[in-house]
């Protein structure tokens, strides 16, 4: 009995050393995710950007934005005397925290009277939205102890808070737009890579070759219908989101619907690219998890910021087409900006569409070797 | 009188309202070559499969090496060897680690299988080296030896010759009859019908029966054709 | 300017360390059916990959209906039908469904291409609407034969259709066969069933790469270059140890109820052989054993090409 069990164990162990492609995956991929997971992904924040509204300069005010900066947590963005600013700056997607002054803030601190300071922090992103405001929020305790200290006497500083875009900070606002991109990638890139390989394995792939059909029509005819499906889980995704979560959309449905076509097509350009380069199912499953599923939920903002990952990081991330549809969901569903605010990260996945699908059409060739 | 190596009794097997093998006995003795033929689809692999104790048959009994296939299954396992035209050996292993596979699946000691590996490869003529890489027909002849590893009474071998050149089909084909004549039965199905004619007596199954059952020359005689494959098409489609 | 439909000269094509193809010349003319005959591993795949263009060759050149593979690959598979080994069919589609799609591949229907189809899809009509992956091995055939049909090929490329299929099935398919000839389709088919060769109007012997002999089937076996004896007898395994102890024995081989005996005299008388191997046998005790001359077949001179292709590397 043992020597059949020893013989058994033995012949798996060859066949998994020997499948070197199979094995490098398996080896790398949990390696990449230690890395990410150990190193690089944070949830602490930093590089916070600041908009400090201060309509009557003073000491007070002066101060306190200097001890924003000095923890180099915050980065001033923008000053300005009026808070007409926040607001675009904050659906432009270009400040995080807006820190508004009560006019007259120093003399409200001499007369014993509560000296006002609204904090507003975009929370889009629930989780990086408490730690922002938390960081405010202790920076102002700091100072005013501070002050108490330097006084001789009690101040106080009253900071009202605002979370911009998701009040009720609900995570599941936070889900929903990563959500569909997972779901369009899965469906999109990883469905095609597996049917085009499954072509190829069955070897109905070479009859279809040696017919008129050209290769860009092979894999037109064969991704249409996954594009299809991609849209109807979007709808059905957002049908759920509204009417069981409630989760709001203030943007245009119609402009979501078609950011979420675009960004199914990168997705099954690499889904064609990934089949096209490999030999078998299980190896185009594998490669395509590693190439999309991966990447799209770890580097895309999704769950960890940006922001706070290593420079490598960043930069990689900017290749990461799922990076660029959330940023595209949440303005839309969340902040209700449309093209005009958005066209930058629009342009992006388009230029990344063609490029992919330019690469796809060509390794894809009409002849078998 | 020894037990004969195969035995069957109104063997049947359905599949919801399919009969797929419909009550066949027959009897095999020891040491003889049996060519089970049949065309696609009459109940031939099915036959075959309740026979080394992958299906369990619906109706009637069977006995293999003299061990019930329904109630002792696990012993007549470890009587029997199997190769088929699909999957014989595992191609990213080399011989010698397929043939200690095999032989420590059946329990062989390490010294038993280190013996008869050199036995065997020296018999063949062969180097150690992955199996995918060998010739087809060299992959067959290797793959029969290591059926016979472990010294089964019968050996049940399912189109072990196909698309393999006509010389190394002989060859194969002299190794059976070598193994019979040790004393090791051989259940062989096959699409060459040439390959009938070096059968002891065959069986051709049409439509989950046994349409006739002898030896080559009395089957000829008793249908008045000349060769099998005549023999053949005629039960096969009668019309 | 060759007229041939198929013109193939010096063809050779390497996979890795393989050797597929190894300077592969032959020609096949308007309306014949030719068979490429030959084991697992021949090459038979490989030409058949050129010539649809589906691989490029390493040297060497190849024309289907005057077009090269190489350049004209577009004009080459409109006008085609190719069925690849193993029918390559969609198992969750029917037949029905199969049928249409490879037509409309095409650009045409399944009513345009059904006069040509007819005899062969009218056996597996019934089934229809049943998935392909259900039809037993012989209908599968006759399924990848119509999808291959249907859309009025002018050359048909079959590779190992015959291969898994009972000896009935097979019968059946090559009748089929014989009729898409006379109506005047030229066909190349590839099998590695040596009886089939004879069905052929001309067959290439196919090993390892190189074409051994292009012959009509009746004629091969003209070129066999030693006398051939059939033997019977009762004890057949014990005659055929005999015999290859035998004097001036080349080669001693199993066929069927019989056993081929080559003497290595080249032209020997082969009546006197018979008779030297007669007193042998009944020398060892096979009183039974009759022994005549005959003519080899295509199977003798394909082990004997073989052997001799073996002796030369």
């Amino acid at each position: 009995m043992i020597t059949t069990l020893r013989a058994f164990m033995v012949k798996e162990l060859r066949h998994i050393l020997r499948d070197r492609q199979t094995l490098t995956i398996l080896l790398l991929m949990p390696l990449v995710q230690v890395v990410l997971f150990g190193y690089a992904l944070r949830s602490d924040v930093r590089d916070i950007r600041l908009v400090v509204v201060d309509p009557s300069p003073d000491y007070a005010t002066q101060e306190l934005k200097a001890r924003f900066t000095a923890g180099r947590r915050f980065k001033i963005v923008a000053v300005a005397p009026s808070f007409s600013i926040v607001q675009p700056l904050f659906r432009q997607g270009k400040a995080d925290v807006a820190v508004t002054f009560d006019p007259d803030f120093a003399e409200h601190l001499e007369s014993n009277e509560p000296a006002r300071i609204l904090l507003a922090v975009d929370a889009s992103d629930p989780n990086t939205g408490t730690t922002m405001q938390t960081y405010a929020a202790a920076v102002i305790a700091e100072y005013e102890s501070e002050l108490k200290q330097r006084k001789g006497r009690p101040v106080m500083i009253v900071p009202e808070m605002r979370m911009r875009f998701n009040p009720s900070l609900e995570s599941v606002n936070l889900f929903v737009p990563g959500l569909i991109a997972l779901v369009l990638t899965l469906v999109s890139a990883l469905m095609t890579a597996i049917s085009l390989s499954r072509e190829k394995e069955r070897g109905t792939l070479e009859i279809l070759l040696v017919s008129p059909l050209r290769p860009w029509q092979i894999i037109v005819g064969k991704v249409l219908p996954y594009l299809g499906l991609a849209f109807a889980n979007v709808l059905t995704a957002l049908l759920a989101a509204w009417l069981v979560f409630h989760v709001p959309f203030r943007g245009s449905v119609v402009l979501l619907l078609a950011e979420s076509i675009l960004y199914s097509m990168v997705s099954l350009a690499i889904g064609v690219l990934v089949a096209a380069r490999t030999t078998s199912q299980r190896v185009a499953m594998l490669i395509s998890l590693m190439a999309t599923l991966l990447p799209s939920s770890l580097l895309s903002g999704m769950i960890f910021p940006i922001a706070s990952m290593p420079r490598l990081l960043q930069v990689i991330s900017n290749v990461v087409p799922a990076r660029w549809f959330i940023i595209i969901a949440r303005g839309i569903m969340l902040k209700g900006i449309g093209v005009t605010y958005l066209w930058r990260e629009t342009l992006v996945l388009a230029v990344m569409t063609m490029f992919f699908m330019a690469v796809a059409v060509r390794s894809f060739k009409p002849r078998v070797a | 009188m020894t037990a004969p190596a195969v035995f069957a009794r109104d063997l049947t097997r359905r599949f919801g309202d399919f009969t797929a093998v419909d009550h066949i006995s027959f009897e095999v003795a020891t040491g003889e070559v049996f060519g089970f033929l049949g065309a696609n689809g009459a109940g031939k692999t099915t036959a075959m499969k309740m026979l080394i104790g992958l299906l369990a048959p619906t109706e009637g009994e069977a006995r293999v090496a003299d061990l019930d296939i329904v109630t002792q299954t696990e012993q007549v396992r470890c009587r029997i060897g199997y190769m088929s035209q699909r999957f014989s050996l595992y191609e990213d292993l080399t011989v010698k680690e397929n043939i200690s596979l095999y032989g420590g699946i059946y329990g062989l000691s390490d010294s038993t299988i280190a013996e008869r590996s050199r036995n065997m490869m020296e018999s063949l003529g062969l180097k150690d080296e992955l199996v995918g890489k060998l010739p087809l027909g060299w992959k067959q002849k290797l793959a029969f030896s290591v059926a016979l590893l472990h010294e089964p009474a019968v050996v049940f071998l399912d189109e072990p010759t196909g698309g393999v050149d006509p010389i190394t089909r002989r060859q194969f084909w002299e190794l059976i009859y070598a193994a019979a004549a040790r004393g090791t039965t051989v259940f062989v199905t096959t699409h060459y019908m040439d390959e009938a004619e070096y059968c002891d007596r065959i069986s051709i199954m049409v439509a989950g029966k046994i349409a006739t059952m002898g030896s080559p020359g009395d089957l000829k005689k008793k249908w008045n054709v000349s060769t099998i494959d005549e023999l053949f098409v005629r039960l096969a489609r009668p019309t | 300017m060759n007229s041939a439909d198929v013109v193939v000269q010096n063809l050779s094509r390497k996979f890795g360390e393989t050797q597929a193809l190894s300077d592969v010349s032959l020609e096949v003319q308007h309306g014949e059916l030719f068979g490429l005959v030959g084991p697992d591993g021949a090459g038979k795949s490989t030409l058949f990959r050129i010539l649809t263009t589906l691989i490029v060759p390493d040297a060497g050149s190849a024309t289907v209906l005057g077009l090269d593979v190489v350049r004209d690959l577009w004009k080459i598979r409109s006008i085609i039908g190719y069925m690849p080994g193993r029918f390559s069919l969609y198992g969750d589609l029917t037949v029905r469904e199969n049928l249409s799609f490879f037509a409309s591949v095409f650009g045409t229907t399944i009513e345009k291409g059904y006069d040509l189809i007819a005899p062969i899809y009218k056996q597996i009509e019934e089934f229809s609407e049943r998935r392909a992956q259900d039809l037993s091995g012989g209908m599968k055939q006759k399924l990848a034969l119509s999808c291959a049909l249907v859309h009025r090929p002018q050359i048909l490329f079959l590779d190992e259709p015959t291969t898994g299929v009972d000896a009935v099935s097979r019968r059946e398919f090559w009748d089929q066969l014989g009729k898409l000839k006379a109506s005047g389709l030229t066909i190349l088919v590839s099998t590695p069933y040596m009886d089939e060769a004879m069905r052929c109007d001309r067959v290439a012997l196919m090993q390892n790469g190189q074409i051994l002999h292009i012959d009509r089937p009746g004629d091969v076996g003209r070129h066999y270059p030693l006398p051939l004896a059939r033997v019977i007898g009762a004890k057949r395994y014990q005659m055929l140890l005999a015999l290859r102890d035998a004097p001036h024995a080349h080669s001693v081989y199993p066929f069927g109820a019989e056993l081929h005996f080559t003497d290595d005299r080249a032209g020997y008388a082969p009546d006197k052989v018979s008779a030297e191997l007669r007193e042998f046998l009944l020398g060892h005790g096979f009183d039974d054993a009759t022994v005549e001359p005959i003519q080899a077949g295509i199977e003798d001179n394909f082990m004997e090409l073989m052997a001799t292709q073996a002796r030369a590397s």
